[in-house]
């Protein structure tokens, strides 16, 4: 894993729209973005209808994966190229999908929308029709995935990396500065957590810094290269950004996103929290 | 665009809700700090689609949204020191606010350097 194999820069997709075998798609929590202009050629993934399942509090499983796939013309040997708003967490969090289903070839946009927008790169409105495929999802590869117990054991003994904002992380704010606050989950984070907001990992334009920044960015933080490690923030998709940082670009080994993030962990009865800008004690 | 509604506006997603929406009844002005205003240009044109990032004191990043195509954004945050700082096709931004609870209105303007 490398950036050379998990990322593209905004020139590679523009020069690539009509490349046979490439496959664009947005992925975005509010899909009125995608309505009012995309990416020539790409298609639309929602993430809260297309990627999470409609009843029960987890995501797609291998066949609706399979079935959305199939019906958005995506094949298994398709490159898919994700980006998004948002700095791209919600293009981390499909790519991070599209791993646990075993897709082959699947990139992110460095920047995403922003850094489009910002160059003022050619939008569209047009929806392209592509042909319905029978694409079959892999096995989920649990390796990359993250369960409550396993957190929970996790404390002092794995690297955890909070990479929600300080304030958050303290226990001063329950939600991202745009939500309100008023939540049901308590306040604080996971004790042994390291502090690393996900946003030390990008440029203001939304690209990713360089590898040897990223790589001083978590060593400085207290990040174990010799230990495992799971990555949360509030809901996973900015975790799953952070994941992609030292998984897919920093190529470090066994490392989780724990999706249920701090809406599980902050309503489980009885689980350790720690308050306040350190750690605190396993 | 549609208007979410109230529950779709602090659904459990982490993105943005539409910027240009009505503060949904069920926030409480008692409780919540919002940080809100217009990013326009220095003729006072309004600056829709341009990236507000709320700051905190130290200069850490703490949110981001895209302005509505009136250029309005809106942030719910804590009473204290922040930093706005908007990136646009038309220039960027910055100002120093201080917020007390209830709603701190603001206007912030953007310029190539």
């Amino acid at each position: 894993m490398s950036r050379d194999t998990a990322l593209v820069s905004a020139d590679w997709a523009e020069k690539n729209l009509d490349t046979p075998g490439i496959v664009f798609v947005e992925v975005d929590e509010d899909t009125s973005a995608y309505d009012g202009g995309h990416i020539p050629g790409a298609v639309k993934i929602d993430w809260k209808t297309d990627l999470q399942d409609p009843v029960r509090r987890d995501f797609v499983n291998q066949e609706q994966f399979s079935a959305l796939l199939s019906a958005k013309g995506i094949s298994n040997d398709d490159t898919v190229i994700l980006y998004g708003g948002n700095n791209n967490w919600f293009a981390a969090y499909a790519f991070w999908y599209f791993k646990l289903y075993g897709h082959e070839s699947v990139k992110l946009i460095d920047g995403g929308r922003k850094k489009w927008e910002l160059d003022a790169r050619v939008y569209t409105k047009d929806v392209p029709a592509r042909a319905a495929t029978s694409y079959e999802a892999k096995a989920p590869d649990l390796s990359i995935r993250a369960f409550r117990d396993e957190v929970v054991e996790a404390i002092g003994v794995k690297n955890l990396v909070d990479v929600r904002s300080p304030d958050e992380f303290a226990g001063r704010l329950l939600a991202p500065a745009h939500l309100p606050q008023e939540q049901s989950q308590r306040a604080g984070h996971i004790p042994t957590a390291i502090s690393v907001p996900w946003s030390k990992a990008a440029n203001e334009d939304g690209t990713f810094k360089s590898d040897a920044d990223l790589a001083k960015i978590y060593g400085d933080a207290g990040l174990d290269g010799s230990k495992d490690t799971i990555a949360y923030c509030r809901i996973g998709e900015r975790s799953s950004h952070t994941w992609f940082v030292l998984k897919e670009l920093l190529g470090q080994e066994n490392v989780k996103n724990y999706d249920g993030s701090w809406t599980e962990y902050g309503s489980l009865i009885g689980v350790p929290i720690a308050l306040g800008d350190e750690p605190g004690k396993a | 665009m549609t208007i979410p509604t109230a529950a779709a506006n602090i659904a459990a997603g982490c993105a943005a809700p539409d910027q240009s929406a009505p503060l949904p009844a069920s926030v409480d002005l008692q409780k919540e700090t919002v940080i809100t205003g217009r990013v326009s240009t220095a003729e006072g044109e309004a600056v829709g689609g341009a990236y507000v990032r709320l700051l905190d004191s130290s200069g850490e990043f703490t949110a981001e949204v895209v302005t509505s195509p009136e250029g309005v954004f809106r942030f719910f945050a804590a009473p204290g020191s922040w930093t706005l700082r908007a990136l646009s096709r038309f220039g960027n931004g910055e100002l120093a606010v201080t917020a007390d609870r209830g709603i701190n209105d603001v206007a912030l303007s953007v310029a190539t350097a």
